[in-house]
Protein backbone atom coordinates (compact mmCIF):
# COMPACT_ATOMS: atom_id res chain seq x y z
CA UNK A 1 0.00 0.00 0.00
CA UNK A 2 2.80 2.20 1.25
CA UNK A 3 6.21 1.78 -0.39
CA UNK A 4 8.97 4.34 -0.25
CA UNK A 5 12.53 3.33 -2.72
CA UNK A 6 15.74 4.91 -1.75
CA UNK A 7 13.67 8.48 -0.90
CA UNK A 8 16.08 11.16 0.27
CA UNK A 9 14.49 14.60 1.12
CA UNK A 10 16.76 17.81 1.32
CA UNK A 11 14.92 21.17 2.38
CA UNK A 12 16.11 24.24 0.65
CA UNK A 13 18.09 24.99 4.07
CA UNK A 14 19.97 22.41 3.42
CA UNK A 15 18.51 20.58 6.40
CA UNK A 16 18.69 16.46 5.82
CA UNK A 17 14.89 14.96 6.40
CA UNK A 18 15.84 11.79 5.31
CA UNK A 19 18.38 9.52 3.28
CA UNK A 20 17.73 6.90 0.92
CA UNK A 21 14.81 5.72 2.87
CA UNK A 22 13.20 2.31 1.40
CA UNK A 23 10.18 1.12 3.53
CA UNK A 24 7.03 -0.78 2.63
CA UNK A 25 3.60 -1.32 4.85
CA UNK A 26 0.85 -3.34 3.32
CA UNK A 27 -2.62 -2.84 2.92
CA UNK A 28 -3.94 -3.04 6.27
CA UNK A 29 -0.66 -2.85 7.93
CA UNK A 30 -0.21 -0.68 11.38
CA UNK A 31 3.20 0.59 11.33
CA UNK A 32 4.65 3.10 14.11
CA UNK A 33 7.55 5.40 12.80
CA UNK A 34 9.48 6.01 16.28
CA UNK A 35 13.39 8.06 17.07
CA UNK A 36 14.67 10.33 18.48
CA UNK A 37 14.10 14.24 17.50
CA UNK A 38 14.89 15.52 14.14
CA UNK A 39 15.12 11.80 13.03
CA UNK A 40 12.92 12.44 10.18
CA UNK A 41 9.72 10.71 11.00
CA UNK A 42 7.42 14.22 10.26
CA UNK A 43 9.02 14.54 6.60
CA UNK A 44 8.22 10.52 6.05
CA UNK A 45 4.96 11.33 7.14
CA UNK A 46 5.25 14.90 4.91
CA UNK A 47 6.05 13.18 1.99
CA UNK A 48 3.38 10.68 2.13
CA UNK A 49 0.63 13.33 2.86
CA UNK A 50 2.02 14.98 0.02
CA UNK A 51 2.87 17.87 1.64
CA UNK A 52 6.54 17.72 0.54
CA UNK A 53 8.28 16.40 -2.24
CA UNK A 54 11.26 13.95 -2.36
CA UNK A 55 14.47 15.36 -3.76
CA UNK A 56 15.10 11.58 -4.70
CA UNK A 57 13.53 8.29 -5.12
CA UNK A 58 10.12 7.12 -5.26
CA UNK A 59 7.06 7.28 -2.49
CA UNK A 60 4.22 5.30 -4.23
CA UNK A 61 0.70 5.05 -2.38
CA UNK A 62 -1.67 2.84 -3.07
CA UNK A 63 0.29 1.95 -6.96
CA UNK A 64 0.68 5.73 -7.36
CA UNK A 65 3.88 7.98 -7.58
CA UNK A 66 2.90 10.36 -5.45
CA UNK A 67 6.09 12.18 -5.53
CA UNK A 68 5.08 13.39 -9.34
CA UNK A 69 1.57 13.55 -8.68
CA UNK A 70 0.65 17.54 -10.26
CA UNK A 71 0.10 19.90 -8.34
CA UNK A 72 -3.72 20.29 -9.68
CA UNK A 73 -3.35 16.42 -8.16
CA UNK A 74 -2.88 16.91 -4.71
CA UNK A 75 -6.18 17.92 -3.32
CA UNK A 76 -7.94 15.27 -4.80
CA UNK A 77 -5.09 13.04 -3.40
CA UNK A 78 -5.60 14.47 -0.16
CA UNK A 79 -9.00 13.09 0.23
CA UNK A 80 -7.60 9.69 0.05
CA UNK A 81 -5.45 10.19 2.77
CA UNK A 82 -6.71 10.18 6.51
CA UNK A 83 -4.41 12.80 8.20
CA UNK A 84 -4.35 13.06 12.20
CA UNK A 85 -2.30 15.96 13.95
CA UNK A 86 -0.71 16.49 17.13
CA UNK A 87 -2.71 19.52 17.40
CA UNK A 88 -5.78 18.22 16.32
CA UNK A 89 -6.39 21.11 14.03
CA UNK A 90 -10.02 21.26 14.39
CA UNK A 91 -11.77 25.00 13.65
CA UNK A 92 -12.91 26.08 16.51
CA UNK A 93 -16.19 27.61 15.63
CA UNK A 94 -17.77 24.97 14.33
CA UNK A 95 -19.33 21.80 16.20
CA UNK A 96 -18.29 18.71 16.54
CA UNK A 97 -20.01 17.67 13.53
CA UNK A 98 -19.33 20.56 11.15
CA UNK A 99 -15.94 19.09 12.08
CA UNK A 100 -15.90 15.85 10.72
CA UNK A 101 -18.05 16.42 7.50
CA UNK A 102 -15.91 18.64 6.91
CA UNK A 103 -13.84 16.35 4.53
CA UNK A 104 -17.19 15.04 2.96
CA UNK A 105 -18.17 18.46 2.49
CA UNK A 106 -15.05 19.02 0.46
CA UNK A 107 -15.64 16.28 -1.29
CA UNK A 108 -19.25 16.90 -2.29
CA UNK A 109 -21.14 14.31 -1.04
CA UNK A 110 -24.32 14.65 0.01
CA UNK A 111 -26.03 15.72 3.02
CA UNK A 112 -28.56 13.07 4.29
CA UNK A 113 -24.94 10.98 3.44
CA UNK A 114 -22.84 13.60 5.59
CA UNK A 115 -25.18 13.13 8.12
CA UNK A 116 -24.85 9.04 8.58
CA UNK A 117 -21.53 9.03 7.55
CA UNK A 118 -20.41 11.43 10.23
CA UNK A 119 -22.65 9.81 12.73
CA UNK A 120 -20.98 6.44 12.01
CA UNK A 121 -17.25 7.87 12.22
CA UNK A 122 -18.15 9.89 15.79
CA UNK A 123 -19.90 6.32 17.06
CA UNK A 124 -16.40 4.64 16.36
CA UNK A 125 -14.43 7.18 18.71
CA UNK A 126 -16.73 7.22 20.99
CA UNK A 127 -18.32 10.81 20.79
CA UNK A 128 -21.79 10.24 19.06
CA UNK A 129 -23.32 12.37 22.30
CA UNK A 130 -20.74 15.42 21.89
CA UNK A 131 -22.18 16.33 18.50
CA UNK A 132 -23.21 19.26 18.62
CA UNK A 133 -20.70 20.63 21.37
CA UNK A 134 -17.70 23.38 20.25
CA UNK A 135 -14.24 21.86 19.98
CA UNK A 136 -13.24 24.04 23.02
CA UNK A 137 -15.45 22.03 25.34
CA UNK A 138 -13.65 18.69 24.87
CA UNK A 139 -11.04 17.46 26.83
CA UNK A 140 -7.67 17.21 24.94
CA UNK A 141 -7.76 13.63 24.53
CA UNK A 142 -11.73 13.95 23.17
CA UNK A 143 -10.74 16.74 20.68
CA UNK A 144 -7.99 14.59 19.59
CA UNK A 145 -10.54 11.49 18.69
CA UNK A 146 -12.42 14.29 17.16
CA UNK A 147 -9.95 14.23 14.96
CA UNK A 148 -9.35 10.77 14.25
CA UNK A 149 -13.05 10.86 13.43
CA UNK A 150 -12.56 13.67 10.93
CA UNK A 151 -9.92 11.45 9.52
CA UNK A 152 -11.64 8.43 9.14
CA UNK A 153 -14.98 9.63 8.18
CA UNK A 154 -13.87 9.77 4.06
CA UNK A 155 -12.71 5.78 4.19
CA UNK A 156 -9.26 6.47 3.73
CA UNK A 157 -7.47 3.44 2.37
CA UNK A 158 -4.01 5.48 4.25
CA UNK A 159 -3.86 7.13 7.87
CA UNK A 160 -0.88 9.01 8.74
CA UNK A 161 -0.92 10.30 12.06
CA UNK A 162 2.27 12.72 13.61
CA UNK A 163 2.71 12.42 17.23
CA UNK A 164 -1.24 11.95 18.04
CA UNK A 165 -0.43 11.81 21.69
CA UNK A 166 2.29 14.25 22.10
CA UNK A 167 -0.49 16.50 24.45
CA UNK A 168 -2.10 13.68 26.35
CA UNK A 169 -1.14 12.40 29.71
CA UNK A 170 0.03 8.62 29.78
CA UNK A 171 -3.78 6.94 30.09
CA UNK A 172 -5.54 9.26 27.21
CA UNK A 173 -2.29 8.15 25.32
CA UNK A 174 -3.12 4.38 25.36
CA UNK A 175 -6.80 5.25 24.60
CA UNK A 176 -6.09 6.95 21.68
CA UNK A 177 -3.19 4.02 20.68
CA UNK A 178 -6.16 1.69 21.34
CA UNK A 179 -8.57 3.27 19.05
CA UNK A 180 -6.26 3.25 16.09
CA UNK A 181 -5.68 0.13 16.67
CA UNK A 182 -9.12 -0.77 16.62
CA UNK A 183 -10.36 1.01 13.38
CA UNK A 184 -6.64 -0.72 12.26
CA UNK A 185 -8.88 -3.44 12.19
CA UNK A 186 -10.85 -2.79 10.21
CA UNK A 187 -7.73 -2.86 6.98
CA UNK A 188 -6.64 0.86 7.15
CA UNK A 189 -3.04 0.86 6.60
CA UNK A 190 -1.76 3.23 9.40
CA UNK A 191 1.65 5.11 9.95
CA UNK A 192 1.50 6.50 13.40
CA UNK A 193 5.02 8.54 14.10
CA UNK A 194 5.64 8.67 18.20
CA UNK A 195 7.92 9.25 20.98
CA UNK A 196 6.12 7.27 23.38
CA UNK A 197 8.06 4.15 22.82
CA UNK A 198 6.91 2.56 26.86
CA UNK A 199 3.35 3.37 25.20
CA UNK A 200 3.80 1.23 21.82
CA UNK A 201 6.06 -1.56 23.29
CA UNK A 202 2.91 -2.98 24.60
CA UNK A 203 0.41 -2.76 21.10
CA UNK A 204 2.54 -5.28 19.58
CA UNK A 205 2.66 -3.42 16.13
CA UNK A 206 5.58 -3.20 14.04
CA UNK A 207 8.11 -0.47 14.53
CA UNK A 208 10.63 1.27 12.75
CA UNK A 209 13.10 3.44 13.96
CA UNK A 210 15.07 6.36 12.16
CA UNK A 211 17.83 8.06 12.98
CA UNK A 212 19.34 11.09 11.24
CA UNK A 213 16.94 10.37 8.04
CA UNK A 214 17.86 6.40 7.83
CA UNK A 215 16.17 3.86 8.89
CA UNK A 216 17.93 2.37 11.60
CA UNK A 217 15.72 -0.64 12.83
CA UNK A 218 12.62 -2.27 11.71
CA UNK A 219 10.75 -4.87 14.22
CA UNK A 220 9.31 -6.57 11.03
CA UNK A 221 13.37 -7.42 9.79
CA UNK A 222 14.58 -5.80 5.93
CA UNK A 223 11.79 -4.07 3.64
CA UNK B 1 -20.56 16.26 -9.70
CA UNK B 2 -24.19 16.63 -11.13
CA UNK B 3 -25.42 19.90 -11.64
CA UNK B 4 -28.31 19.92 -8.92
CA UNK B 5 -25.25 18.91 -6.57
CA UNK B 6 -23.14 21.74 -7.98
CA UNK B 7 -26.14 24.19 -7.62
CA UNK B 8 -26.71 22.85 -4.36
CA UNK B 9 -23.00 23.31 -3.26
CA UNK B 10 -23.16 27.40 -4.39
CA UNK B 11 -26.64 28.16 -2.20
CA UNK B 12 -25.29 26.85 0.90
CA UNK B 13 -22.17 28.71 -0.14
CA UNK B 14 -23.89 31.44 -0.15
CA UNK B 15 -25.80 30.85 2.45
CA UNK B 16 -23.70 30.09 4.71
CA UNK B 17 -21.39 33.45 3.75
CA UNK B 18 -24.37 35.52 4.83
CA UNK B 19 -24.96 33.88 7.91
CA UNK B 20 -21.51 35.00 8.08
CA UNK B 21 -22.02 38.35 7.23
CA UNK B 22 -25.55 38.09 10.08
CA UNK B 23 -23.74 37.62 12.89
CA UNK B 24 -21.04 40.12 12.88
CA UNK B 25 -24.09 43.02 12.09
CA UNK B 26 -21.70 45.71 13.18
CA UNK B 27 -19.14 45.72 10.93
CA UNK B 28 -21.00 44.04 7.49
CA UNK B 29 -23.02 47.27 8.50
CA UNK B 30 -20.83 49.83 8.34
CA UNK B 31 -19.05 48.49 5.25
CA UNK B 32 -22.33 47.94 3.44
CA UNK B 33 -23.32 51.70 4.52
CA UNK B 34 -20.10 52.76 3.59
CA UNK B 35 -20.31 51.41 0.00
CA UNK B 36 -23.82 52.34 -0.38
CA UNK B 37 -22.86 56.00 0.00
CA UNK B 38 -19.78 55.60 -2.67
CA UNK B 39 -21.88 54.40 -5.06
CA UNK B 40 -24.99 56.36 -4.31
CA UNK B 41 -23.08 59.48 -5.49
CA UNK B 42 -22.12 59.01 -8.93
CA UNK B 43 -25.86 57.07 -9.46
CA UNK B 44 -26.82 60.98 -7.96
CA UNK B 45 -24.81 62.58 -10.43
CA UNK B 46 -26.13 60.59 -13.07
CA UNK B 47 -29.37 61.08 -12.24
CA UNK B 48 -29.21 64.86 -11.67
CA UNK B 49 -27.39 65.56 -15.42
CA UNK B 50 -29.80 63.43 -17.01
CA UNK B 51 -32.44 65.83 -15.55
CA UNK B 52 -30.93 68.70 -16.81
CA UNK B 53 -30.88 67.68 -20.32
CA UNK B 54 -34.51 67.07 -20.11
CA UNK B 55 -35.07 70.28 -18.77
CA UNK B 56 -32.46 72.14 -21.55
CA UNK B 57 -34.65 69.84 -24.27
CA UNK B 58 -38.22 71.62 -22.68
CA UNK B 59 -37.06 75.06 -23.56
CA UNK B 60 -37.49 74.26 -27.05
CA UNK B 61 -37.38 77.78 -28.24
CA UNK B 62 -34.11 77.82 -27.77
CA UNK B 63 -33.66 76.09 -30.87
CA UNK B 64 -35.87 78.55 -33.18
CA UNK B 65 -34.46 80.65 -35.14
CA UNK B 66 -35.91 83.36 -37.52
CA UNK B 67 -35.55 84.06 -41.05
CA UNK B 68 -36.27 87.62 -42.17
CA UNK B 69 -37.46 87.95 -45.47
CA UNK B 70 -36.31 90.79 -48.40
CA UNK B 71 -38.65 94.31 -48.05
CA UNK B 72 -41.13 94.27 -50.31
CA UNK B 73 -42.07 90.39 -50.31
CA UNK B 74 -45.85 90.18 -50.50
CA UNK B 75 -47.61 88.21 -48.12
CA UNK B 76 -48.74 85.48 -50.02
CA UNK B 77 -45.37 84.70 -51.40
CA UNK B 78 -44.11 84.93 -47.45
CA UNK B 79 -47.14 82.26 -46.78
CA UNK B 80 -46.29 80.14 -49.48
CA UNK B 81 -42.71 79.81 -48.66
CA UNK B 82 -43.83 79.06 -44.90
CA UNK B 83 -45.98 76.05 -46.31
CA UNK B 84 -43.37 74.64 -48.71
CA UNK B 85 -40.77 75.29 -45.71
CA UNK B 86 -42.89 73.18 -43.00
CA UNK B 87 -43.14 70.16 -45.61
CA UNK B 88 -40.01 69.85 -45.21
CA UNK B 89 -38.77 66.56 -42.87
CA UNK B 90 -35.83 68.90 -40.70
CA UNK B 91 -38.66 71.20 -40.03
CA UNK B 92 -40.83 70.78 -37.34
CA UNK B 93 -43.27 74.05 -37.41
CA UNK B 94 -43.12 77.47 -39.07
CA UNK B 95 -44.45 80.65 -37.80
CA UNK B 96 -45.13 83.53 -39.85
CA UNK B 97 -44.94 87.26 -38.57
CA UNK B 98 -46.28 88.98 -41.11
CA UNK B 99 -44.91 92.81 -41.30
CA UNK B 100 -48.06 94.39 -40.51
CA UNK B 101 -48.55 92.09 -36.97
CA UNK B 102 -44.93 92.91 -35.81
CA UNK B 103 -45.73 96.34 -36.52
CA UNK B 104 -49.20 96.11 -34.47
CA UNK B 105 -47.01 94.03 -31.41
CA UNK B 106 -44.90 97.61 -31.58
CA UNK B 107 -47.92 99.51 -31.83
CA UNK B 108 -48.53 98.29 -28.02
CA UNK B 109 -45.63 99.51 -26.80
CA UNK B 110 -46.43 103.45 -25.71
CA UNK B 111 -42.62 104.16 -25.26
CA UNK B 112 -42.15 103.17 -29.38
CA UNK B 113 -45.42 104.16 -30.69
CA UNK B 114 -45.12 107.56 -30.88
CA UNK B 115 -41.91 106.73 -32.67
CA UNK B 116 -43.71 104.45 -35.12
CA UNK B 117 -46.65 107.36 -35.75
CA UNK B 118 -43.48 109.07 -37.32
CA UNK B 119 -42.86 106.50 -40.24
CA UNK B 120 -44.73 106.71 -43.65
CA UNK B 121 -44.54 102.96 -43.99
CA UNK B 122 -43.60 100.33 -42.44
CA UNK B 123 -39.61 99.18 -42.23
CA UNK B 124 -40.04 95.89 -40.77
CA UNK B 125 -40.19 92.49 -42.63
CA UNK B 126 -41.95 89.37 -42.80
CA UNK B 127 -40.54 87.22 -40.33
CA UNK B 128 -40.64 83.02 -40.70
CA UNK B 129 -39.95 81.66 -36.83
CA UNK B 130 -38.94 77.97 -37.93
CA UNK B 131 -38.58 75.15 -35.07
CA UNK B 132 -36.12 72.36 -36.05
CA UNK B 133 -37.71 68.83 -36.65
CA UNK B 134 -37.30 67.12 -32.89
CA UNK B 135 -33.87 65.57 -33.01
CA UNK B 136 -31.99 67.68 -35.26
CA UNK B 137 -28.59 68.06 -34.17
CA UNK B 138 -26.76 71.80 -34.45
CA UNK B 139 -25.23 70.98 -37.37
CA UNK B 140 -28.10 70.09 -39.02
CA UNK B 141 -30.01 73.02 -37.66
CA UNK B 142 -26.63 75.24 -38.98
CA UNK B 143 -27.09 73.76 -42.55
CA UNK B 144 -30.73 73.98 -42.82
CA UNK B 145 -30.31 77.50 -41.40
CA UNK B 146 -27.56 78.13 -44.91
CA UNK B 147 -29.97 76.19 -47.03
CA UNK B 148 -32.30 79.08 -47.01
CA UNK B 149 -32.21 81.21 -49.93
CA UNK B 150 -34.37 84.49 -51.37
CA UNK B 151 -36.58 85.89 -50.53
CA UNK B 152 -35.34 85.06 -47.06
CA UNK B 153 -32.67 87.64 -46.69
CA UNK B 154 -31.10 87.22 -42.93
CA UNK B 155 -31.31 84.69 -40.75
CA UNK B 156 -30.48 85.15 -37.27
CA UNK B 157 -29.68 81.86 -35.22
CA UNK B 158 -28.04 81.63 -31.95
CA UNK B 159 -25.49 78.87 -32.49
CA UNK B 160 -23.19 79.96 -30.10
CA UNK B 161 -25.54 79.47 -27.26
CA UNK B 162 -26.54 76.13 -28.62
CA UNK B 163 -22.86 74.95 -28.82
CA UNK B 164 -22.00 76.15 -25.40
CA UNK B 165 -24.94 73.89 -24.00
CA UNK B 166 -24.09 70.89 -25.87
CA UNK B 167 -20.36 71.40 -24.44
CA UNK B 168 -21.51 72.05 -21.22
CA UNK B 169 -23.52 68.51 -21.44
CA UNK B 170 -20.42 67.00 -23.07
CA UNK B 171 -18.27 68.19 -19.58
CA UNK B 172 -21.10 66.97 -17.48
CA UNK B 173 -21.16 63.66 -18.45
CA UNK B 174 -17.84 63.01 -18.34
CA UNK B 175 -17.24 64.44 -15.04
CA UNK B 176 -20.14 62.23 -14.03
CA UNK B 177 -18.44 59.30 -15.46
CA UNK B 178 -15.04 59.65 -13.94
CA UNK B 179 -16.16 60.42 -10.52
CA UNK B 180 -18.62 56.90 -11.23
CA UNK B 181 -14.68 55.56 -12.12
CA UNK B 182 -12.83 56.75 -8.89
CA UNK B 183 -15.60 56.12 -6.34
CA UNK B 184 -16.21 51.73 -7.84
CA UNK B 185 -12.44 51.79 -7.96
CA UNK B 186 -12.72 53.41 -4.26
CA UNK B 187 -15.42 50.20 -3.46
CA UNK B 188 -13.18 47.63 -5.08
CA UNK B 189 -10.26 48.27 -3.01
CA UNK B 190 -13.02 48.57 0.51
CA UNK B 191 -13.82 45.59 -0.68
CA UNK B 192 -10.93 43.59 -1.54
CA UNK B 193 -9.21 44.82 1.47
CA UNK B 194 -12.33 43.60 3.88
CA UNK B 195 -11.78 40.01 2.28
CA UNK B 196 -7.96 40.64 3.01
CA UNK B 197 -8.53 40.85 5.87
CA UNK B 198 -11.25 37.97 6.42
CA UNK B 199 -8.61 35.70 4.10
CA UNK B 200 -6.33 36.32 6.62
CA UNK B 201 -8.94 35.84 10.15
CA UNK B 202 -9.87 32.58 8.50
CA UNK B 203 -5.58 31.54 7.73
CA UNK B 204 -5.48 28.96 9.79
CA UNK B 205 -9.09 27.41 8.39
CA UNK B 206 -7.93 27.66 5.26
CA UNK B 207 -4.46 26.02 5.86
CA UNK B 208 -6.86 22.99 7.45
CA UNK B 209 -9.55 22.83 4.70
CA UNK B 210 -6.13 22.72 2.17
CA UNK B 211 -4.89 19.58 4.22
CA UNK B 212 -8.12 17.92 4.33
CA UNK B 213 -8.10 18.03 0.30
CA UNK B 214 -9.92 21.48 -0.68
CA UNK B 215 -9.40 22.69 -4.00
CA UNK B 216 -8.46 26.67 -4.33
CA UNK B 217 -11.63 26.90 -5.60
CA UNK B 218 -13.56 25.13 -2.42
CA UNK B 219 -11.62 27.39 -0.65
CA UNK B 220 -11.88 30.16 -2.89
CA UNK B 221 -15.49 30.40 -3.07
CA UNK B 222 -17.10 31.74 0.12
CA UNK B 223 -14.73 35.07 0.02
CA UNK B 224 -16.14 35.50 -3.79
CA UNK B 225 -19.93 35.55 -2.00
CA UNK B 226 -18.68 37.32 0.59
CA UNK B 227 -17.51 40.32 -1.82
CA UNK B 228 -20.89 39.18 -4.04
CA UNK B 229 -22.94 40.10 -0.89
CA UNK B 230 -21.09 43.06 0.32
CA UNK B 231 -21.64 44.55 -3.26
CA UNK B 232 -25.23 43.59 -3.49
CA UNK B 233 -26.63 45.02 -0.61
CA UNK B 234 -24.00 48.43 -0.64
CA UNK B 235 -26.01 48.58 -4.68
CA UNK B 236 -29.30 48.04 -2.22
CA UNK B 237 -28.14 51.03 0.34
CA UNK B 238 -27.15 53.18 -2.76
CA UNK B 239 -30.64 52.98 -4.08
CA UNK B 240 -32.37 53.19 -0.93
CA UNK B 241 -30.33 56.65 -0.33
CA UNK B 242 -30.94 57.38 -4.05
CA UNK B 243 -34.27 57.60 -3.90
CA UNK B 244 -34.76 59.42 -0.68
CA UNK B 245 -32.84 62.01 -1.83
CA UNK B 246 -35.11 62.09 -4.69
CA UNK B 247 -38.09 62.27 -2.60
CA UNK B 248 -36.70 64.80 -0.71
CA UNK B 249 -35.90 66.74 -3.69
CA UNK B 250 -38.56 66.27 -5.46
CA UNK B 251 -41.49 69.21 -3.75
CA UNK B 252 -39.15 71.92 -3.90
CA UNK B 253 -38.50 70.74 -7.18
CA UNK B 254 -42.05 71.00 -8.38
CA UNK B 255 -42.20 74.00 -7.01
CA UNK B 256 -39.54 75.48 -8.74
CA UNK B 257 -40.98 74.36 -12.06
CA UNK B 258 -44.29 75.72 -11.43
CA UNK B 259 -42.63 79.33 -10.74
CA UNK B 260 -41.17 78.62 -14.14
CA UNK B 261 -44.25 77.67 -15.81
CA UNK B 262 -42.38 74.82 -17.21
CA UNK B 263 -43.74 71.17 -17.65
CA UNK B 264 -40.63 70.65 -15.91
CA UNK B 265 -40.62 67.23 -13.50
CA UNK B 266 -38.14 65.35 -11.66
CA UNK B 267 -37.79 62.14 -13.81
CA UNK B 268 -36.46 60.26 -10.70
CA UNK B 269 -34.78 56.71 -11.19
CA UNK B 270 -35.51 54.92 -14.05
CA UNK B 271 -35.03 50.95 -13.94
CA UNK B 272 -32.23 51.02 -16.09
CA UNK B 273 -30.32 53.33 -13.62
CA UNK B 274 -31.20 51.42 -10.92
CA UNK B 275 -30.35 48.23 -12.36
CA UNK B 276 -27.37 49.65 -13.83
CA UNK B 277 -26.58 50.37 -10.33
CA UNK B 278 -27.37 46.70 -8.77
CA UNK B 279 -25.15 45.31 -11.23
CA UNK B 280 -22.24 47.85 -10.95
CA UNK B 281 -22.18 47.25 -7.65
CA UNK B 282 -22.06 43.22 -7.81
CA UNK B 283 -19.44 43.29 -10.26
CA UNK B 284 -17.26 46.05 -7.98
CA UNK B 285 -18.17 43.65 -4.73
CA UNK B 286 -17.21 40.45 -6.67
CA UNK B 287 -14.05 41.81 -8.94
CA UNK B 288 -12.62 42.97 -5.03
CA UNK B 289 -12.99 39.92 -3.87
CA UNK B 290 -11.21 38.31 -6.89
CA UNK B 291 -8.05 40.86 -6.61
CA UNK B 292 -8.40 39.79 -3.11
CA UNK B 293 -8.50 36.20 -3.24
CA UNK B 294 -5.90 35.66 -6.34
CA UNK B 295 -3.11 38.00 -4.38
CA UNK B 296 -4.00 36.31 -0.42
CA UNK B 297 -5.03 32.86 -0.85
CA UNK B 298 -2.16 31.39 -3.18
CA UNK B 299 0.03 32.35 -0.28
CA UNK B 300 -1.61 29.90 2.27
CA UNK B 301 0.08 26.72 2.13
CA UNK B 302 -0.53 24.18 4.67
CA UNK B 303 2.38 23.78 7.48
CA UNK B 304 2.31 21.19 10.08
N1 LIG C 1 11.20 22.83 6.54
C1 LIG C 1 12.44 22.42 6.87
N2 LIG C 1 13.50 23.12 6.44
C2 LIG C 1 14.75 22.71 6.74
N3 LIG C 1 15.01 21.63 7.47
C3 LIG C 1 13.99 20.88 7.93
C4 LIG C 1 12.64 21.26 7.65
N4 LIG C 1 11.83 20.34 8.21
C5 LIG C 1 12.64 19.44 8.82
N5 LIG C 1 13.92 19.77 8.65
C6 LIG C 1 15.08 19.00 9.14
O1 LIG C 1 14.92 17.67 8.79
C7 LIG C 1 15.30 16.82 9.85
C8 LIG C 1 14.19 15.87 10.20
O2 LIG C 1 13.10 16.63 10.72
P1 LIG C 1 11.73 15.97 11.16
O3 LIG C 1 10.79 17.08 11.45
O4 LIG C 1 11.32 15.01 10.13
O5 LIG C 1 12.12 15.23 12.48
P2 LIG C 1 11.18 14.44 13.50
O6 LIG C 1 11.67 13.07 13.55
O7 LIG C 1 9.76 14.66 13.14
O8 LIG C 1 11.51 15.19 14.86
P3 LIG C 1 10.52 15.53 16.07
O9 LIG C 1 10.45 14.28 16.87
O10 LIG C 1 11.23 16.60 16.82
O11 LIG C 1 9.22 15.95 15.51
C9 LIG C 1 15.71 17.72 10.99
O12 LIG C 1 17.11 17.79 11.02
C10 LIG C 1 15.13 19.05 10.66
O13 LIG C 1 15.98 20.07 11.10
MG1 LIG D 1 8.10 15.62 14.00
Amino acid sequence: MIRLERVSKRFPGGGEGLREVSLRAEAGELVFLTGHSGAGKSTLLKLIGLLERPTRGQVLVDGRNVGRLPDRQIPAYRRQVGMVFQDHKLLADRSVHDNVALPLVIAGVGAREIGRRVRAALDQVGLLARERHLPVTLSAGEQQRVGIARAIVNRPKVLIADEPTGNLDPELSLEIMLLFRRLNAVGVTMLIATHDLALIGSLGARQVALSGGRVITDSRGAP
Amino acid sequence: MNPARWLQRHLQTALGTLGTLSRQPVATGLTVLVIGMALALPAALHVLVQNARLAAGSFEDVRDFSAYLAQGTALVQAEALARELEARDEVGAVTLISAEDALEELRADPGIATLILALERNPLPHTLVIRPAEGLDNAAIQALADSLGPPVEMVRLDMDWLGRLAALFDVLRRAVLLAMLLLVSAVVIIIGNTIRLEIQNRRQDIEVMKLLGATDGFVRRPFLYLGLWYGLLGGLVALIVLLTGLAALGGPLDRLAALYGSGLRLTGLDGRTALGLLLCSLAAGTGGALLAVSRHLAAIQPRV
